[in-house]
C-alpha cells in the first residue's frame, strides 16, 4: 500500500518509527500533486520549496530528539481563504489575484508551529460563496469519484485534495456547509466546530458569526488530531472561545455508543432526499441501533426557515466584509473608461474582479441591512437563530446527539445548479442550521448510493461546546462500518486515470 | 465660490429663534488603537504604525481596547450619563478612500453613555443646562493628503494619498439634544460647551485635549425657525470646526447665512458644510443623500460591553471634580473677582493658572502673566496660548523671582522672551545674561545724587515732606540704571537720602 | 409585484460600489426578486417579543490590555498595494468633498 493512501494518524506513527521521513512523505505527497492536480484542480498554490524546506526541518529535529507534536511533519492543505504570509491568496477570486498577505491566520500559525509541512493552497468558491468551487475565478476543482461532478463546495479543493490523495489531511472553512457538503460528497471526513472553538483571524471572513475553521480529513482519528491541533482562544477573534473543550484525540479513541441517544431530525428526513441517500442513512442508524445506541425522533419546526435566514444574515454580513476589496491598498486596481476618480476606480474594480454570484449576493445583502428593510429581513432573519437555538435546545433534551443525511443528494454534475442560483442555496438545508445556532457538526461517509455509487455523509450535530461527542459517535460509527465493508471508504473510489 | 449673504446678526435674532446641536469628537490618548495594538502616536512616518486590522487587510479582526472602554465610561459618567448595561459596537457601510475596511466601526442604538446633561456658563455669566444625548465610541479614519492643484484641497487635485496611521484612533462621539433658546448667546454657548467638554476630557486624564491637533473636533448643526413657529427649521452641519473661537464664527455666520435665505423666501437645503478659517466663511459640501443609507448592524467580530455595577462605581469613584465645581472652588481659593475669574475662564486659561499657583505663584501674579504678556504675544504671533513655549512652572519661577525683588517687570518680562525663545529656565537666563536687579545700594546711591543735585527745588519739597514729588526723582534714577533697580528700593533711598543731603 | 425594481437593483449597486452594466442589472433584478421571495419567509415566522441573535455563542467584555504590539513595516503595508508614493496609498481625485 502507498504511502499516499495512509491516513494522517498512521502517517504520524511511521514518521516517530523512523519507517519514512517527513521528506519523503512530502516528495510523495507533492509528486501525486503534480500529478493529479492538473486534472482535479485541487490546489491554487502548490508549494513544493517551501513544504520540503518544512519536511527538512522536522526531519532535522526529529534526528536531533527534539520533542514534537502528534502530526509533526504531516502535510497538510491550506484552505485558500486562509492568509499565508508569502504564499499567494486569492479566496477565489479575481480581485486578489496576486496578493501576498504579509500575515498568517492563526490556524496558519498553529499547523507551523506543529510542523506540519504547507503542500499548497486549496480551490473554493470565490470568497467561499457557493457549494460546488463552479464560483472559483479560477474554474471548478472535479469530484476525484467522478469527473464530471462536483466535490462540493465551497471547500471543494480541501474535499477533492484528501479524497484522491493529494493531501492527508486539510483545513476548510464553514459558513453554511462548506467544510461538511464536500466531505460529504467525496467520501471524506469534515468536521465545523462550534463557533469560537477555532480562531478566525485570518480567514478571509464571509458570514463572520456563521464562519468556522475545521478539519477535513479520511478519518474521524485524523480530524480529532487537527481539530486539536488548530483549537483553542486566541486574543486576535474576540469571539474565540475563552475555554477549552477538551481533547478530540481522546473522543475519537471512544469505542461504545451504548445507551447514547441519537435524535433523528425529523424535518430533515425522508422528502426532498435522493433515495439512495436515505437508504444508506438508515443503514448507519441500524447499525447504530445494534451498537446499543438508542434512537429518538426530534422535531425543528423553525428550520423550514433556515435557508431563508441564512440567505439573509450571510450576504449581508458578506457585503460589509468584502467591502474592503477596493483597490486602495491591496488587490486588484481596474481603471475605468473616461475621467478616473476614486470612486469610479473602485466601482469599475469590483464589476471586474468579482463574479456573478459574489455581486449577487452582495447586492441581496446590501438590500438586506438597507434603510427601511433591516426589521423585515435582517432583523427577522435574526430572530430566526433564536427559534432555531430554541428547537435545538428542546432537541437537545432528548438527545446526546442529532442526526441527518449531510446532504439531500450525492454529488451533483458540474453545470446543472450553475444557473439556478436557488437550486443551489437548497442543497444547504441540512447543514445552515448548525451554522446559524453556532453548534458543532461532523460529516461522516456512510457508503456509496445505490443508484449512482457515489458517496453518501450522515451529518452528526452536538450542543455548542460538546464537539467531543460528535468524535466519539463518529469512531465509533466510522469502525462499524470499516468492520462491514471491511474496508474504509475511499477504498471504493475508483482509480483516477490521468495522463 | 459665490459670496454668501448675510443678514445683520441682530435682525436675525429678532426674526428668529436659533436651535444649534454640536457633535464632539474626542480623541482618547491610550497607549494603543482602539481594535488592534498599533501605537496611537501622532507625526510619525506614513503607514508606520498600521497592521493588517486598521488597514482593512483580509482576515484581520479587531480586538478592543479594554481602556478605551474604561475612558469611555468615565467621559460619559462625568456628563451625568447613564451607562449602558449591554453596550454593541455596530458597522456603519460607506465607501471612502480613508476608511480601511469601508465600514467605520461605531456604535449605533446601543451606545455606551446616554442620557447626560452638563452645565455650561457663558461670558454674560448666564448658565445653560445642555442636555447630553448620547457618548458613543468609534474609530477614526485614515488621513487623506491631496496633491495638485492649486490649493491643496481636495477640489481640484490630481490624486490623494492616504496614511492609516490614525486609523483606528479611538475615538468617542459626544452628541448634545437639540439646545433652545440660547438667542443672540447661541454661538458663545457652543464655544463654552465645548471649552467644557476639553476640559472634562483633559481632566479625566483621558485624552490630550489638544484642538489644534484635532484631538477635540466639533461639527455644529445649526438650524433657524421664525419665532413662533413649532416646527424645528432645516438644518445644516458644520463640520471640523477646529478652535473655540471658530465655532463661535462659525455657528454666528450660520445663524446669518441661513436668516438671509429664509428672508427671501430661499429654503434651507439639508446639507453638510465646510468652515473656512481664512475667509471666515462656511461653504456647501454635500447634500444627504441615499447615499447617506449608513446600513448600520452589530459587528458580528465583537461581542457585547456589559459593564458591572461595581466596575462602574469604582470609575465613578475616580472622576475629578466637576467643571462648575471647580470653577467655584477656584475663584474662591483665589479671591478673584467674577470679572477677573470670567476673563480667566473665557481666555481658556483656567488650567495654565491652576497649574502656576500649584507651582507656587500668586493667584493674582499668575493671572497677570498669562491674561497679561503671555496673551499679548500669543495674539501678535496668531497662536493659540497652549502653542507658546512655556510651561507654568517656568511662569511661577518668573513670578517668584519677581516677588523676591529679583527681578523688576521689566527684566521678568525679558526673561519671559527669552523663555519663550527656547533658552532655558528662568534662573539660567537670569544668571547667562546677568539681568538680576540691582541690588548693590552704593550704585544706586550715586546715581540718587547726581539726579538730587541737578533737581534741587525736589529735594527742597521732599525735605519738607511733599513726598509725591520724589516720583520724578524715582523715575529719572531707574532711567539711569536702565531699569535694572527695584523702584520701591528707589523710593525709600531717595528719601532717606533727601533728608540727609 | 416585486418589490426587486431595476432602479433599485442600481441604487443597491451603488451603495455597493459596483459598475453594473444594463444587462447585469435586469439580470440581478429577476434573480434577486426569486431570491427575495423566498426569503421573505422569516418575515413571518418571527414576532417582535422574540431576541435577535447575533452572535451565536453569548459572551461579552472581550478586552485587550492597552499595551504597543509591533505594528507592520512600511514597506509590509504597501506590498500589496497597486500604486503608493511617499510612503502612502495613492488613489485618483475624489469625487465629493466629505
Amino acid at each position: 500500500m502507498s504511502v499516499l493512501n495512509k491516513s494522517a494518524h498512521e502517517l504520524a506513527s511511521m514518521l516517530v518509527s523512523k519507517e519514512i521521513s517527513s521528506v519523503e512523505l512530502t516528495r510523495a505527497q507533492l509528486d501525486n500533486i503534480d500529478k493529479l492536480n492538473p486534472r482535479l484542480n485541487s490546489y491554487l498554490t502548490v508549494t513544493h520549496e517551501l513544504a520540503l524546506t518544512q519536511a527538512r526541518q522536522v526531519d532535522e529535529l526529529r534526528a536531533k530528539g527534539e520533542k514534537l507534536s502528534a502530526l509533526a511533519g504531516v502535510p497538510i492543505a491550506v484552505k485558500d481563504n486562509l492568509t499565508t504570509i508569502g504564499i499567494e491568496t486569492t479566496a477565489g477570486s479575481k480581485i486578489l489575484q496576486g496578493w501576498v498577505p504579509p500575515y498568517n491566520a492563526t490556524v496558519v500559525e498553529k499547523i507551523l508551529s506543529h510542523r506540519m509541512p504547507i503542500l499548497g493552497k486549496t480551490n473554493l468558491d470565490e470568497f467561499a460563496m457557493g457549494s460546488s468551487t463552479e464560483n472559483s475565478a479560477y474554474g471548478p476543482s472535479l469530484n476525484p469519484w467522478d469527473l464530471a461532478r462536483t466535490p462540493g463546495g465551497s471547500g471543494g479543493g480541501s474535499s477533492s485534495a484528501v479524497a484522491s490523495m493529494q493531501a492527508p489531511l486539510a483545513l476548510g472553512s464553514d459558513t453554511g456547509g462548506s467544510i461538511r457538503f464536500p466531505a460529504a460528497v467525496t467520501g471524506t471526513v469534515g468536521v465545523k466546530p462550534t463557533y469560537g472553538a477555532v480562531s478566525r483571524y485570518g480567514l478571509i471572513a464571509l458570514g463572520s458569526s456563521l464562519d468556522q475553521i475545521g478539519p477535513v480529513t479520511r478519518n474521524v482519528l485524523d480530524a480529532a488530531m487537527l481539530h486539536d491541533v488548530i483549537a483553542g482562544h486566541d486574543d486576535m477573534d474576540a469571539t474565540s472561545l475563552a475555554e477549552s473543550l477538551g481533547s478530540m484525540t481522546e473522543a475519537a479513541k471512544n469505542d461504545s455508543v451504548k445507551g447514547l441517544k441519537v435524535g433523528i431530525i425529523k424535518e430533515l428526513t425522508g422528502e426532498g432526499f435522493q433515495a439512495g441517500v436515505s437508504e444508506r442513512f438508515q443503514e448507519a442508524l441500524e447499525l447504530l441501533v445494534a451498537a446499543g445506541a438508542e434512537i429518538v425522533e426530534v422535531s425543528c419546526p423553525s428550520f423550514q426557515y433556515a435557508i431563508a435566514a441564512y440567505y439573509l444574515i450571510q450576504p449581508a454580513e458578506a457585503s460589509s466584509n468584502l467591502a474592503r476589496f477596493d483597490s486602495v491598498r491591496f488587490g486588484l486596481r481596474v481603471m475605468p473608461e473616461g475621467a478616473a476618480t476614486v470612486e469610479k476606480v473602485m466601482a469599475a474594480t469590483r464589476e471586474a474582479g468579482f463574479g456573478a454570484e459574489v455581486k449577487r449576493r452582495i447586492i441581496l445583502g446590501t438590500y438586506a441591512l438597507s434603510s427601511g428593510y433591516y426589521d423585515a429581513y435582517y432583523g427577522s432573519a435574526q430572530k430566526v437563530r433564536t427559534l432555531i437555538q430554541a428547537d435545538l435546545a428542546k432537541a437537545f433534551e432528548k438527545a446526546d446527539v442529532l442526526v441527518s443525511p449531510t446532504a439531500p443528494t450525492t454529488a451533483f454534475l458540474l453545470g446543472e445548479k450553475q444557473e439556478d442560483p436557488l437550486a443551489m442555496y437548497l442543497n444547504d438545508i441540512a447543514t445552515i442550521p448548525a451554522n446559524l445556532a453556532g453548534i458543532p457538526g461532523m460529516s461522516l461517509p456512510v457508503g456509496l448510493a445505490s443508484e449512482d455509487n457515489l458517496p453518501v455523509g450522515a451529518q452528526f450535530l452536538a450542543p455548542a461546546r460538546q464537539d467531543a461527542r460528535l468524535y466519539k459517535v463518529g469512531a465509533v460509527l466510522e469502525k462499524l462500518l470499516e468492520n462491514k465493508w471491511s474496508k474504509s471508504m475511499l477504498d471504493f473510489a475508483p482509480k483516477l486515470e490521468v495522463n | 465660490m459665490a459670496k454668501d449673504q448675510l443678514m445683520d446678526y441682530q435682525k436675525a435674532l429678532d426674526a428668529y429663534e436659533v436651535v444649534i446641536g454640536l457633535e464632539v469628537h474626542v480623541e482618547l490618548n491610550t497607549n494603543t488603537k482602539m481594535f488592534c495594538g498599533c501605537a496611537n502616536v501622532f507625526g510619525d512616518e506614513p503607514n508606520t504604525n498600521v497592521c493588517p486590522n486598521c488597514l482593512g487587510f483580509p482576515g484581520a479582526m479587531p480586538a478592543v481596547n479594554g481602556k478605551a472602554i474604561e475612558n469611555s465610561i468615565k467621559i460619559g459618567l462625568a456628563l451625568d450619563c447613564q451607562i449602558a448595561a449591554t453596550g454593541r459596537f455596530a458597522r456603519k457601510n460607506y465607501f471612502y478612500p480613508d476608511l480601511a475596511k469601508n465600514f467605520q466601526t461605531s456604535q449605533y442604538d446601543e451606545p455606551i453613555a446616554f442620557e447626560g446633561t452638563i452645565d455650561i456658563e457663558v461670558p454674560s455669566g448666564k448658565v445653560f443646562t445642555v442636555a447630553i444625548e448620547r457618548a458613543h465610541m468609534e474609530e477614526d479614519a485614515g488621513k487623506l493628503t491631496h496633491v495638485g492643484g492649486s490649493t491643496g484641497r481636495i477640489q481640484g487635485a490630481e490624486f490623494s494619498l492616504v496614511d492609516f496611521n490614525r486609523a483606528g484612533v479611538p475615538l468617542v462621539e459626544i452628541v448634545t439634544k437639540p439646545i433652545y433658546g440660547a438667542g443672540d448667546e447661541a454661538p458663545e454657548l457652543a464655544a463654552a460647551y465645548v471649552r467644557s467638554i476639553r476640559e472634562i476630557v483633559k481632566n479625566l486624564g483621558v485624552s490630550d485635549a489638544r484642538m489644534e491637533r484635532g484631538n477635540v473636533r466639533c461639527d455644529a448643526n445649526v438650524s433657524i425657525r421664525p419665532k413662533g413657529q413649532e416646527k424645528l427649521g432645516t438644518r445644516t452641519e458644520t463640520k471640523n470646526v477646529n478652535s473655540l473661537r471658530s465655532i463661535e464664527r462659525a455657528v454666528k455666520y450660520e445663524i446669518q447665512r441661513q436668516a438671509h435665505l429664509l428672508s427671501q423666501g430661499t429654503a434651507i437645503i439639508q446639507e453638510t458644510r465646510h468652515w473656512h478659517e481664512d475667509r471666515g466663511a462656511t461653504s456647501s459640501g454635500r447634500p444627504k443623500s441615499d447615499a447617506d443609507d449608513y446600513r448600520y448592524f452589530p459587528e458580528p467580530d465583537l461581542v457585547p460591553i456589559q459593564p458591572s455595577k461595581e466596575w462602574i462605581e469604582q470609575l465613578r469613584a475616580t472622576l475629578p471634580e466637576k467643571p462648575a465645581i471647580r470653577r467655584k472652588r477656584l475663584q474662591e481659593l483665589w479671591v478673584f473677582s467674577d470679572l477677573e475669574f470670567r476673563d480667566v475662564v473665557n481666555s481658556d486659561l483656567l488650567d495654565e493658572i491652576d497649574d502656576t499657583v500649584k507651582a507656587g505663584a500668586k493667584p493674582q501674579a499668575a493671572r497677570k502673566w498669562w491674561t497679561g504678556e503671555l496673551a499679548r504675544i500669543a495674539n501678535s504671533e496668531d497662536k493659540d496660548i497652549a502653542e507658546l513655549s512655556i510651561t507654568p512652572t517656568q511662569v511661577a519661577q518668573i513670578a517668584a523671582l519677581v516677588e523676591s525683588g529679583k527681578l523688576t517687570d521689566r527684566l521678568a518680562r525679558e526673561v519671559l522672551t527669552c523663555v519663550l525663545a527656547g533658552e532655558g529656565n528662568p534662573e539660567e537666563i537670569v544668571a547667562k545674561r546677568g539681568l538680576e536687579v540691582v541690588s548693590d545700594d552704593g550704585a544706586l546711591l550715586a546715581a540718587i545724587d547726581q539726579v538730587l543735585s541737578e533737581q534741587p527745588d525736589v529735594l527742597e519739597k521732599i525735605r519738607e515732606g511733599k513726598l509725591q514729588a520724589a516720583g520724578a526723582v524715582i523715575g529719572a534714577v531707574m532711567k539711569a540704571m536702565a531699569g535694572s533697580a527695584d523702584a520701591a528700593r528707589v523710593r525709600e533711598l531717595v528719601i532717606q537720602r533727601a533728608n540727609e543731603l | 409585484m416585486s418589490e426587486i425594481t431595476p432602479e433599485l437593483v442600481r441604487h443597491l449597486a451603488a451603495l455597493a460600489r459596483i459598475e453594473v452594466s444594463e444587462a447585469e442589472v435586469a439580470q440581478f433584478a429577476s434573480q434577486l426578486a426569486l431570491i427575495v421571495e423566498s426569503v421573505a419567509t422569516v418575515k413571518a415566522a418571527v414576532s417582535d417579543e422574540i431576541f435577535a441573535t447575533s452572535h451565536p455563542i453569548p459572551m461579552a467584555n472581550v478586552f485587550r490590555e492597552d499595551v504597543v504590539k509591533p505594528s507592520l513595516t512600511q514597506a509590509q503595508a504597501l506590498s500589496g498595494a497597486a500604486d503608493s508614493e511617499s510612503g502612502r496609498f495613492k488613489v485618483s481625485a475624489i469625487l465629493d468633498e466629505d
